[in-house]
């Protein structure tokens, strides 16, 4: 009985008490002007390049810079707590759009024009569209912290050779390719149908290809009726079209994106193709090295749609993720002078560039070029500085509830449980 | 004094200060802030909103609540069913005094040394359709025990009873071993015979524990999360999302902790009423009798 009564006491708590938790067991918070702290993804060797980073800038300076990282999940959660109490951080990791607009509405992240209008030889380092990303109505709210990250379609090689085709070039191509593949006995497309973010991926190039990045601008910037848009209707019909095809085969509910997941299935030659962020060729690199390595691991961008208004170099994904100050924070200006200092430093885009990420600083192409990955980063470092626009993803760029409850009907579509006007007609209903 | 030297013995009720702080602090405030929660609109990021019964006209309208709500039911329910008797017998079983029985219980009650989380996650890897070990089976391999809606229930039923059988089977095993051997003797006189002597003796025996085994086994089901929020989060799609795990990723994923709070509220009155109606139907004086020592 004592048991259980505590933990459902403990499940009250949790909900409730969502601030003091937040609260509880940080040592210092903001406000303190001796230190600034740093707010970041748990991520062994980013992390590394981010300590490096910070051990320099502690060098030069009488304020000490220290690094705490969590895990993904916890994060969002932690963070959003802290930012509405007194333990917010002085500078926080973040994607960017939407989720950062509602930070920057609840006034709690400092506006960093002025920093950029100061020193423009630092903001010329940046790609320009990615900069964008920590735009929000007209100022810059975000520094660019890490490497991009579009989402693109991953290929078997070998399975494409087998099976004597090409890698899909517009929708047509895509649809004949499932075809093709069945009739192999290969899954088309793995999918780590377990995690509905990688679901999302695909109803969000078909937007963008058919329609234009504007629908979905619409629809963030959480215009009247903008998910009743013929054209979401119209998108997540041709997805549904897909997968009654049987494009992701009828086992994908059970696979995860984590070990022995989706990227396994395709190095495997289970399956042909995968949609998935740049992370991937990392993630192949270290999991299945043989295959990457046998030159099996092919990539192109999002087949372009006939007739779509959509540019077929636009991306989705993640243009950058950002560094941004707190309005809380104890020693905002040197937060300021870290980020200046350190985010488009050579030794920083050198380190990021080591550990397979492609920085997002312009005049990189030599460096890149040398890398023991030049192909696969040169690649992508040309197709993000060509593309038209860069869609963060919109998980990521719509407030946390509605891209809940967005997930959830996507994952519903998915398993045939929704039907695409009941998917429009519930987002439009919320 | 007269008076002092009575109650010398028996503690006085200061006592109990401690402990009714400790209530007080981290269960009866969280707990009445919870349910002021639970009329406001709250993000964390913003002072909460005071919006009345919004929350609770919402959650009468949410059918996903429900959903979550018979799901969480239907768990508990058929943990019920397949534990009790498996535990019951294992524990009687292994309450014999030979030796091989002390070897094998001690393998068996395993699983009560692991963490649900590493559970969850060796079950999860375990049902994966094309990594797991489960799928080299035959028969069984063919099954999609994670991704198929019709499947994963039993699947989280497999996996939460894996865990808490040991368990169940330890309070078995105890209250097996107190009741007097003198019973069976003279029931072998009487010439009865093992499965008799089963039903006859052993279960009315047991017959508190099987409340209080029972009475754990229904209110920790309204509780169970992190079992499924590792080993299927919910999915495929919602059809293994529990209450609980209604009210996590309401509260944070989509952060509306108002909500959240008022699912909360409804779990702690459902935990409280089902324990209250096992108590006033099993009698209280049963309960304290299996609570002694505890």
């Amino acid at each position: 009985m004592r048991n259980t009564r505590t933990r459902l006491t403990a499940a009250a708590i949790g909900v409730g008490l969502l601030t003091s938790l937040a609260a509880c067991g940080d040592d210092g918070g903001a406000g303190d002007a001796s230190s600034i702290r740093i707010w970041a993804l748990e991520d062994g060797v980013v992390n590394e390049v981010q300590t490096a980073s910070i051990e320099r800038f502690n060098e030069g300076s009488d304020v000490e810079a220290e690094l705490q990282v969590y895990a993904n999940d916890p994060y969002k959660e932690r963070l959003r707590t802290a930012l509405g109490s007194d333990s917010a951080p002085d500078i926080f990791f973040n994607w960017g759009g939407g989720n950062l607009k509602q930070y920057v509405d609840a006034g709690s992240v400092r506006d960093l024009t002025a920093v950029f209008e100061e020193n423009p030889e630092f903001k010329e380092k940046f790609i320009p569209s990615v900069l964008e990303v920590g735009n929000i109505d007209g100022k810059y709210y975000g520094v660019p912290a890490r490497g991009t990250q579009p989402v693109v379609l991953y290929y078997n090689k070998a399975v494409f050779e087998d099976a004597g085709v090409e890698p899909p070039q517009t929708w047509d191509d895509l649809m004949a390719l499932v075809e093709t593949f069945q009739d192999e006995g290969v899954t088309p497309i793995a999918l780590a149908g377990s995690q509905a973010w990688t679901e999302l991926m695909w109803i969000e190039y078909i937007l963008d290809r058919q329609a234009g990045p504007e629908v979905f601008q619409a629809i963030r910037d959480g215009e009247e009726g903008a998910w009743e848009q013929p054209e979401v209707l119209e998108a997540l019909t041709m997805l549904e079209e897909l997968i009654d095809a049987g494009g992701f085969g009828d086992e994908f509910a059970s696979v995860g994106y984590d070990e022995g997941g989706a990227s396994s299935i395709l190095a495997s030659g289970d399956a042909a193709m995968h949609l998935m962020g740049t992370w991937e060729y990392t993630n192949q690199l270290g999991e299945s090295p043989e295959f990457v390595e046998a030159g099996d691991l092919g990539y192109v961008p999002f087949p372009a749609i006939e007739g779509g208004a959509g540019d077929p170099s636009n991306l989705v994904g993640n243009p950058a993720n950002l560094y941004s100050v707190t309005e809380a924070s104890g020693n905002p200006e040197a937060a300021e002078d870290y980020l200046v200092e350190q985010m488009a430093s050579d030794e920083w885009v050198d380190e990021l560039i080591e550990i397979g990420d492609v920085p997002v600083v312009v005049g990189i192409e030599d460096k890149l070029a040398e890398t023991d990955n030049a192909d696969h980063a040169t690649w992508l470092y040309d197709l993000v500085l060509n593309s038209a626009s860069f869609q963060l993803s919109w998980d990521q760029d719509l407030p946390a509830d509605e891209a809940t409850l967005m997930l959830e009907q996507l994952t519903a579509l998915f398993l045939g449980d929704q039907t695409p006007e009941g998917f429009v007609d519930t987002m439009a209903g919320s | 004094m007269k008076t002092s030297r009575s109650r010398e013995v028996r503690p006085s009720g200061w006592y109990a200060a401690p402990l009714v702080m400790f209530f007080a602090l981290f269960a009866v405030l969280p707990l009445g802030l919870v349910f002021y929660l639970s009329f406001t609109n709250y993000d964390p990021l913003f002072e909460p909103q005071w919006t009345g019964a919004d929350n609770w006209e919402r959650l009468r309208e949410d059918t996903n609540a429900w959903d979550a709500l018979w799901r969480t039911f239907l768990i508990g329910g058929i943990c019920w069913a397949v534990q009790t008797p498996i535990a019951l017998l294992i524990g009687v079983w292994s309450a014999g005094p030979q030796k091989n029985r002390a070897v094998l219980s001690s393998l068996f009650f395993l699983p009560l040394l692991m963490s649900t989380a590493a559970i969850a996650l060796l079950w999860r890897r375990s049902f994966d359709v094309h990594a797991g070990w489960t799928a080299t089976l035959p028969v069984i391999g063919d099954l999609d025990f994670l991704g198929n809606p019709d499947i994963v229930l039993y699947t989280v039923v497999f996996a939460v009873s894996w865990q808490y059988i040991p368990f169940h089977t330890l309070l078995y095993q105890s209250a097996a071993r107190t009741i007097p051997g003198v019973l069976y003797e003279a029931a072998t006189l009487d010439g009865a015979g093992r499965i008799q002597q089963f039903f006859r003796i052993t279960l009315p025996q047991l017959r508190y524990t099987v409340i209080t085994s029972t009475v754990l086994m229904i209110v920790g089901s309204l509780t169970t999360f992190d079992t499924v929020l590792l080993l299927t989060d919910g999915g495929p799609g919602q059809a293994s999302r529990i209450l609980p795990l209604h009210m996590y990723i309401t509260g944070f994923r989509g952060f509306e902790a108002g909500y959240a709070s008022t699912i909360a509220v409804v779990l702690v009155l459902l935990g409280a009423l089902l324990s209250l109606a096992m108590v006033k139907v099993t009698g209280f004086r049963s309960m304290e009798s299996q609570q002694e020592g505890l």
